[in-house]
């Protein structure tokens, strides 16, 4: 090339250029607003949809808002205290509101287990199990399940579709089929949790072992390996870290699931909450909550030292994942 | 073992230590963790007395709950009082108020035919006597007495039960019961009745073609009201499977769903940046508002919803706050995070051209983490699809409570699993439309 200075033809192409590319900024330009209309609309479309089919509506319930502080603020704020340890209080009139000490677990002698941290207990075990099925499940299908480890195309759609069924398979029927069946309880509200963390848990899994390192694998197969062992050896060492990170995230999500489900079953801290909450006892729904918030809370920064430890600052950024 | 093995052996031991001489916890932690596991799983098992549930579990129910959700059950009776053979069919049944089934037939001797499948598993009686056929073997049992009384060979398939009336039992078609002075039958049909018109409706009763024709093309059953409009009022306001109220019920939940995480992700995009403590370097601030994410998540879905559903009254209003409160939390503490993780250096790029603190974010950070940000908000959008449905159940509105108290009453199984496949139908749609969106933007960003 001699000379930079534009030759016509060069000039018309750079035009040519310039103007596609205001195409396509306008094309652009024009999705988004397109798009951001569209989400408004949405936004705004529900916001009526929401309001109209509620049984009171936002602006005359505004003013409203913070009356409960009214019945949850106690009148003695020690009662706090008393009811999440299950101490007499001297409020004490033989109604539901202030019968602290009735409920206790008597453990031996006079040592007892407060009603609120039994039934958190309750809780945490259905979480616990059921994250624990799920485990085993999970770790069960997934190998089958994933493309490059399943024995055969013939086991692993079906059982795709079947996981796939249990993530999707709202909780609750699952949950009300067990509760007419072997009547309601902690068994019904941990099938119901832990089929549907089978079916998640698997998603995750199988997805870790597509993207594995398949070398180890061919080491394996080149010096005979049946398919256990390749999977023993060449594939879980690999993922084991990255499952036990959804394992924890899911424990997270359990925890909360075992609190609604006993809420709408009747198990565990949920269903006390909610009666709590209903019935307007202001002391009982405080140490509630705070019981509650506290143990969520230690779950959770627990599950993320574990995870951080076991695969990294990675972990946090898979953090919405974990549906 | 030769001394050359074994000088191999050594020498690898001396090269890789770490492989030989494992710590504690490197060589026994994997067994004692599974050994810990099974351990509390043994306890979990006597905990919760899995034992002594699944034992005394219904578990015949289950068989008749699932048959229930794609199946239905007729009961009538034929009464013998009088000396004629009454039937008796039970009121608001699926069909009707004045049945005249196809499968029970008046013969012109006087008696009465009522057929479970076909002539050879039927039963043909009259006011004296009943002839219960099943598999073209016919057992005759003689009617008026105390009890009801084989005459002749007694089939093996007609026994008496508890209370000394003889039942025949045909499996998932049904049973008879022959009582002293009446007959009773269950007779259960594959399908959902009346799907479209509940027997108040003029449409109820016709087949497909016929109501077709009607609705098209036929004279206005009520005078100033188009047929089809009558058609889908009818349909809308079906008493018994109520489709327009499960419809509102479940665009409910997904307008909770919907609106929750919209704007929570709109409340939590500003303050993600707040907190991130790469962009903005105020660690007081940044601390605060991280606690305030873990506030709002740790306080949980189901404590807001209790809480607005006092507030708002029940209804989606008040799903829609708990979602949203819930949501800012999580989304906030994810953009934070993700926020935290950019490369600087279109940042450093951006700042050396002069550029304000705003352009920088627009054009140095906004650019890498919109994608992961907005991938991140639809999944999080599914998974609140999902849970909106639960939180309805506690009083939130929506499809969840819906589903509970069709459970709860445990006879209309088959309203349960027509929700549930709308359920599971708006899940599939709402999977498939994120994960589109998602593939594309993620594409987009490579």
């Amino acid at each position: 090339m001699t000379s930079l200075s534009a030759s016509p033809q060069q000039s018309s192409s750079a035009d040519q250029v310039l103007r596609e590319w205001q195409r396509l900024a306008m094309q652009r330009r024009l999705y988004s607003v397109l798009g951001v209309l569209l989400v408004l609309a949405g936004l705004v479309g529900s916001m009526w949809f929401a309001d109209e089919n509620n049984a009171g509506h936002f602006v005359e319930r505004l003013p409203h808002l913070f009356d409960f502080l009214s019945w949850l603020i106690p009148s003695d704020w020690n009662d706090v205290w008393r009811a999440l340890f299950d101490i007499a209080s001297p409020q004490d009139n033989g109604t539901e509101q202030f019968n602290f000490p009735l409920g206790r677990v008597y453990l031996w002698a006079d040592f007892y287990l407060p009603e609120y941290f039994y039934l958190m207990l309750v809780t945490i075990n259905v979480a616990l199990v059921s994250t624990i099925v799920g485990f085993i499940g999970g770790l069960g299908f997934c190998f089958i399940v994933a493309r490059n480890y399943s024995p055969s195309n013939w086991l692993r759609i079906p059982i795709k579709r079947v996981m796939e069924l249990f993530r999707a398979f709202p909780e609750i029927v699952i949950a009300g089929m067990f509760a007419a069946i072997i009547s309601i309880g902690p068994v019904a509200a941990i099938i119901a949790i832990g089929i549907h963390c089978i079916g998640a848990l698997t998603k995750l899994f199988y997805e870790v072992v597509e993207n594995a390192d398949m070398r180890p694998d061919e080491g394996l197969k080149a010096v005979g390996a049946n398919w256990f062992e390749r999977v023993r050896f060449g594939g879980l060492p690999q993922v084991l870290p990255d499952f036990l990170s959804y394992a924890l995230l899911r424990l997270e999500i359990n925890v909360r699931a075992s609190t609604i489900i006993g809420a709408v079953g009747a198990v565990g801290i949920g269903q006390e909450l909610k009666l709590s909450i209903s019935r307007g006892f202001g002391a009982k729904t405080l140490a509630l909550v705070l019981l509650l918030f506290v143990t969520i809370f230690i779950v959770d920064q627990f599950s993320a030292w574990l995870r951080r430890r076991l695969v990294g600052e990675q972990a946090f950024l898979k953090q919405g994942l974990g549906t | 073992m030769t001394d050359a093995t074994l000088s191999a052996a050594a020498s690898y031991e001396e090269r890789y230590p770490q492989v030989f001489r494992q710590p504690f916890w490197q060589r026994f932690g994997p067994a004692i963790t599974v050994i810990g596991l099974a351990l509390y799983l043994v306890y979990a098992f006597v905990f919760f007395d899995v034992g002594t549930v699944i034992r005394s579990g219904h578990w015949e129910r289950a068989g008749l709950f699932l048959s229930d959700w794609i199946s239905w059950n007729a009961t009538v009776e034929f009464r013998t009082a009088g000396g004629t053979v009454t039937p008796r069919y039970p009121k608001f049944s699926p069909l009707g108020d004045d049945p005249h089934p196809d499968w029970v037939t008046a013969n012109a001797d006087g008696t009465t035919t009522i057929e479970m499948v076909g002539k050879d598993n039927s039963v043909t009686m009259s006011a004296t006597d009943a002839y219960v056929t099943k598999a073209g073997e016919t057992g005759h049992v003689k009617l008026g007495g105390d009890t009801p009384v084989i005459v002749g060979n007694a089939p093996a398939w007609l026994a008496p039960n508890d209370d000394g009336d003889l039942v025949a039992d045909f499996g998932f078609t049904g049973q008879i019961l022959v009582e002293n002075d009446r007959v009773k039958i269950n007779k259960r049909f594959l399908g959902w009745p009346n799907f479209f018109f509940d027997t108040d409706s003029p449409f109820f009763g016709k087949s497909a073609g016929e109501d077709i024709s009607l609705i098209a093309a036929g004279p206005d059953l009520v005078a100033g009201e188009p047929n089809w409009r009558l058609a889908f009022d009818n349909f809308w306001n079906n008493a018994e499977w109520q489709h327009g109220d499960i419809i509102v019920k479940l665009l409910q939940t997904l307008v909770m769903a919907f609106l929750g995480t919209l704007l929570g992700a709109l409340v939590a995009f500003p303050l993600g940046f707040l907190a991130a403590r790469n962009i903005t370097r105020n660690s007081a601030l940044n601390w605060t508002l991280k606690r305030l994410f873990d506030f709002l998540r740790s306080v949980d879905m189901l404590i807001w919803a209790l809480f607005f559903t006092r507030a708002f009254g029940p209804g989606p209003l008040a799903g829609s706050a708990a979602v949203f409160l819930t949501e800012a939390g999580t989304l906030g503490k994810i953009y934070s995070e993700g926020l935290e993780n950019i490369d600087d250096k279109p940042r450093e790029g951006i700042a050396s051209t002069g550029a304000g603190e705003v352009l920088v974010q627009r054009y140095g950070v906004i650019p890498q983490v919109l994608p992961i940000m907005l991938s991140q908000t639809l999944y999080q959008w599914e998974s609140n699809t999902r849970g909106a449905t639960i939180i309805g159940a506690v009083g939130a509105g929506g499809i969840g409570l819906k589903l509970w108290e069709a459970m709860r009453t445990n006879d209309n199984w088959a309203n349960v699993f027509y929700m549930v496949l709308l359920v599971l139908a708006v899940v599939f749609i709402f999977d498939s439309i994120s994960n589109a969106l998602r593939s594309r933007l993620i594409g987009r960003q490579n």
